[in-house]
């Protein structure tokens, strides 16, 4: 019977070799996988296992941590609630994160390379020290004032967006989304509280997730007239050339009129100035043909329309609040040639020209600059979590449209705009203001939206803001107007003054 | 002849040693520090081992010196760790530490005492393992029995997680199949050293091999029927492959012929691939194991996962804390065992690899594998047919049963409901594996014994001492080459 006995030792042996084998292919193989899968609940706890690095601006928290008693260690708070929310973001336990919160979460969560040595004397000290902290280049009174006076704006709008950018710089003063949402209870570790509250938030027909500043794109209206201006500055016309207007233009089949406010001074020409300054319709819609599509298109891109790959972050690397493109649309007849009218009103910034808030204040920041657009930024600095600087915003110059003398002439011209055309509402006490108002049909039958881009000089001739408001569907006329005095009190936010 | 019962207390005291670090990591990576009282389960064990080790060097006293400690090891790594799952839902629900003999722990440890008082009485009262031949018969029929009671009995009575396996009276619940085992052993085994003659020479060949005759075929095909009952109706392949396997490597043994395995493996895995396509076509009692097996072909797939009854969650998280461990494990108390389901019991395995490791958990199997090849040992050089298919026999279940549980988990075959011999928590499987361990003591005590101990000969307790000698005596065959 020793034999068979035996055989069934062997035939253990190699049951148990089999075990072992597959315990190496689980345990050493697949390990990696499984370590990381996204059924492993070990994954989150370890990664709240250690505090996150705050988000702040002007000293003040926007995103920082409470210690819980629950298995997840660090509940993330976000102290200012929904003011920041279009920029932070917020990083929820199962569902995906956005804003400052996804882009930066490298470094706030501590993984990234540039904090290594911080893990590594983690190891020894035994100490888990955290994520990094971002220090975004939001002036809090700019964010808040933008803020309030959107939501307490004197027409009852719902929805609209304002952007502030230091022209010198690029670094952005203030980014609003209007209505916006509290990010706190997202972050709820009771995940199936959270997906209540983001599906309540996803079905809100206000689309309150939807950050406008960066990802809606509208009818700029009269505020493309700056583009025009600049292609005819740039092709050889002088801010007071003579051009012709009129009361109406037809031009195949298209009838362009002024608007209420909006009418031409003088007769049948007026110069680009005055043209400008009063937002003639008639004038810059000739002017858009005469100078034709390409050159009118051309100068777009200059200006960054067309542009589906910027982000507000950090300058080291691209990523951040993703920026969607600024469009011109399509100018041309099924057979490729020139469609005029569409030409002629997309001269005006309607029929297929879409923009974002942030190209509008890219724009206006632009021409405070002297024609050096400089890129976007949110991340002033990254610190590490003993709050030494790893990082600091290195200003970049993004892209130059046009030559400093012809930004100086645009911005002459929309000085005046401010001081005796259509943007009268956006002067501040002490500062030089220029801008350029807007009024876009977007739907039949809807009221229009109100747009205003600008800049403003301190007394010491320094562009320290430029901005741009828009407001979806203004009811009662007039609806730039609204935005040109939100964007004063903005841009006089932004400089430091006000309240 | 030397005893080697030193040498068993000294390894004993290891082991003990070896479980006393395992609680100081534990009470380190639970508490950050070290209580000074750590060792006190430690050394509870070892008082309640050595009590064991006493009476195995007065009853048995050439018994194999490693048995004792390797199964004390791994019953004692086990209590650590369920001492381990008691701590931290301690600390998370904000209560006490837990004493010494409360939680789960402290009734493993209780059932430890249990158990070995068990051992001990089977190791006094049976002072020659040929005496359980006597019983056979009665064995056979308790075993079966035992094996039936589950199936025959309502459900709200006897399943748990969808396995019909348990006998539950109020707030206790037994296994009988644990005790079943030992009971089928001892019955196959006298019943094989009877038959083994008429099994082994008559036959028929065929392609080379020696088939037996159609009516000697009876009792295979009635075992083989058994198992596929308690497959159906107990929805539980493990515990059907164990009574199978132990039942077709008893008359392997016996026989001596190749032919009886390949007939029970071609009807096993016929009957298992079977039952599968019922499974897949009609349900009912299959579906069960119907459902176990597509989730061990993809556990990972959204709906297996995410199906809330009989889904694949369990193997899934098992896996994980596995996969987490790695190597070296996140060290004992260290790591996140309260997420994978039915820690204590059935997946104590997964709980304990996500932190000791690959490394660990090698040193665990080889553990298992020491204490099955010390039992085919003692089986080899015994001289008696029936001590040599009982020990055989014990020791093939008992590893048998650790690659079924530890295969399941490990996404080797279909996971099936076993325990994990001496380490989950439970009364049942640590008292009747505790006997198993007492039985193969007893026969390697007669192994390597000095050839008329045993206590057959001297014992005036053991009834008359004709009928041994009479039925299966005879030292045959032991030395064939």
């Amino acid at each position: 019977m020793n034999a068979p006995l035996r055989r069934a030792g062997v035939v253990i042996l190699v049951l148990f070799g089999l075990l072992f084998a597959n315990l190496n292919w689980v345990q050493a193989y697949k390990a990696d996988k499984y370590r990381n899968s996204s059924y492993n609940g070990r994954v989150i706890v370890a990664q709240y296992d250690r505090p996150r690095g705050g988000i702040e601006a002007g000293g003040i928290a926007l995103a920082k941590n409470t210690l819980t008693d629950d298995t997840l260690k660090y509940l993330r708070v976000y102290p200012k609630n929904e003011i920041y929310a279009p920029v932070v973001g917020y990083r929820p336990v199962n569902l995906g994160a956005v804003g400052i919160e996804n882009a930066e979460n490298d470094f706030l969560s501590g993984e990234s390379d540039t904090l290594f040595a911080d893990r590594v004397k983690d190891m020894f000290t035994g100490n888990n020290t955290g994520g990094g902290n971002v220090v975004l280049s939001l002036s809090t009174k700019a964010q808040e004032t933008a803020w309030k006076e959107l939501t307490n704006n004197e027409r009852g709008v719902t929805k609209g967006a304002a952007v502030a950018i230091d022209p010198r710089t690029g670094a952005i003063q203030a980014l609003v989304s209007m209505p916006s949402y509290n990010p706190n209870p997202l972050v709820s570790h009771d995940t199936k509280a959270a997906a209540a509250a983001y599906q309540k938030l996803l079905k809100d027909d206000s689309q309150p997730l939807l950050n406008r500043a960066t990802q809606e794109t509208e009818p700029p209206g009269s505020t493309f007239k700056v583009i025009d201006s600049a292609a005819a500055l740039a092709n050889g016309y002088k801010p007071d050339s003579q051009i012709p207007a009129g009361s109406t233009y037809k031009e195949s089949g298209a009838v362009i009129h002024n608007a209420e406010d909006e009418a031409c001074p003088g007769g049948d020409t007026v110069t680009i100035k005055d043209a400008l300054t009063q937002s003639c319709n008639t004038g810059f819609a000739r002017l858009g043909v005469k100078l034709g599509r390409d050159t009118i298109v051309n100068m777009a891109k200059a200006w960054g329309f067309e542009d589906d790959k910027l982000t507000l972050g950090n300058l080291k690397e691209n990523k951040g609040l993703p920026v969607a493109a600024s469009r011109t649309g399509d100018m041309s007849n099924p057979d490729g040639s020139v469609d005029k009218a569409a030409l002629a009103q997309s001269s005006i910034g309607q029929r297929e020209v879409r923009m974002t808030p942030v190209q509008g204040a890219l724009m206006a920041a632009t021409v405070a600059n002297g024609g050096k657009q400089m890129r976007p930024y949110l991340v002033q600095k990254l610190l590490g979590p003993d709050r030494r600087t790893i990082y600091t915003a290195d200003p970049q110059v993004l892209r130059t449209p046009v030559s400093g003398s012809v930004a100086s002439d645009l911005s002459d011209m929309m000085v005046s705009v401010v001081e005796n055309g259509t943007g009268k509402k956006a002067r501040i006490k002490g500062f030089t203001v220029g801008g350029k108002t807007g009024t876009a049909q977007n739907a039949a039958g809807a009221d229009p939206h109100g747009w205003f881009i600008g800049f403003a000089y301190d007394s010491k001739g320094q562009a320290v803001s430029a901005v741009c408001v828009m407001l979806e569907n203004v009811p009662g006329g007039h609806a730039s107007a609204e935005a040109a005095r939100i964007a004063g009190l903005i841009m006089k936010a932004a400089a430091g003054e006000g309240d | 002849m030397k005893t080697h019962r030193n040498a068993e207390l000294g390894l004993l005291a290891f082991a003990m040693i070896l479980v006393a670090i395992y609680a100081a990591t534990v009470e380190a990576n639970q508490f950050n520090t070290i209580h000074p009282t750590f060792w006190i389960p430690a050394a509870l064990l070892l008082t309640l081992f050595i009590g064991l080790h006493f009476v195995v060097r007065f009853t048995a006293p050439y018994a194999d010196p490693v048995l004792l400690p390797a199964v004390a090891l791994i019953n004692g790594l086990g209590v650590s760790f369920l001492r381990r799952l008691d701590i931290a839902r301690a600390i998370a629900n904000k209560k006490p530490t837990p004493g010494w003999f409360e939680g789960t722990s402290g009734h493993q440890l209780e059932w430890t005492l249990a158990a070995l008082i068990l051992a001990a009485v089977l190791l006094l009262v049976v002072r020659d393992h040929k005496v359980v031949s006597r019983y056979a018969y009665t064995l056979g029929l308790v075993g079966i029995v035992l094996v039936m009671v589950p199936a025959v009995l309502p459900s709200s009575l006897s399943e748990v997680n969808g396995a019909k396996l348990w006998i539950k009276l109020g707030a206790f619940s037994i296994q009988p199949g644990e005790f079943a085992k030992l009971a089928l052993v001892s019955f196959f085994a006298y019943y094989l050293v009877r038959k083994r003659e008429v099994l082994s020479l008559a036959s028929r060949r065929f392609l080379g091999i020696d088939f037996p005759r159609g009516r000697d075929l009876g009792p295979v095909v009635t075992v083989w029927l058994l198992s596929l009952l308690v497959l159906v109706f107990e929805k539980d392949l493990g515990t059907a492959l164990l009574y199978f396997g132990l039942f077709v490597v008893t008359l392997y043994v016996a026989t001596e012929r190749a032919s009886w395995l390949i007939i029970g493996l071609v009807l096993f895995f016929g009957g298992v691939y079977v039952a599968y396509l019922l499974g897949a076509a009609v349900g009912g009692p299959f579906q069960n194991f119907y459902d176990r097996a597509s989730i061990w072909l993809d556990p990972f797939a959204q709906a297996n996962y995410n199906k809330p009854i009989g889904g694949s969650y369990q193997l899934v998280q098992g896996l994980l804390a596995l996969g987490t461990g790695g190597l070296f494990g996140s060290g004992p108390g260290a790591g996140s065992p309260g997420l994978v389901p039915a820690v204590r019991t059935d997946f104590i395995f997964a709980g304990m690899g996500e932190e000791i490791g690959l490394f660990g958990l090698s040193a665990l199997l080889v553990c298992y594998l020491l204490i099955v090849e010390r039992g085919l040992r003692a089986a080899l050089n015994v001289r008696d047919s029936f001590g040599k298919l009982v020990a055989g026999g014990l020791a093939f279940t008992l590893g048998l049963q650790v690659f079924v549980i530890l295969g399941g988990i490990t996404g080797l075959i279909p996971l099936t409901g076993q325990t994990t011999p001496f380490l989950s928590a439970g009364g049942s499987s640590l008292m009747a594996n505790w006997l198993l361990v007492a039985m193969l003591l007893r026969i390697s005590n007669a192994a390597r014994g000095p050839a008329n101990s045993g206590g057959s000969s001297d014992r005036p307790g053991g009834g008359p001492k004709k009928q041994p000698t009479q039925l299966h005596g005879a030292p045959t065959e032991v030395f064939k080459p």
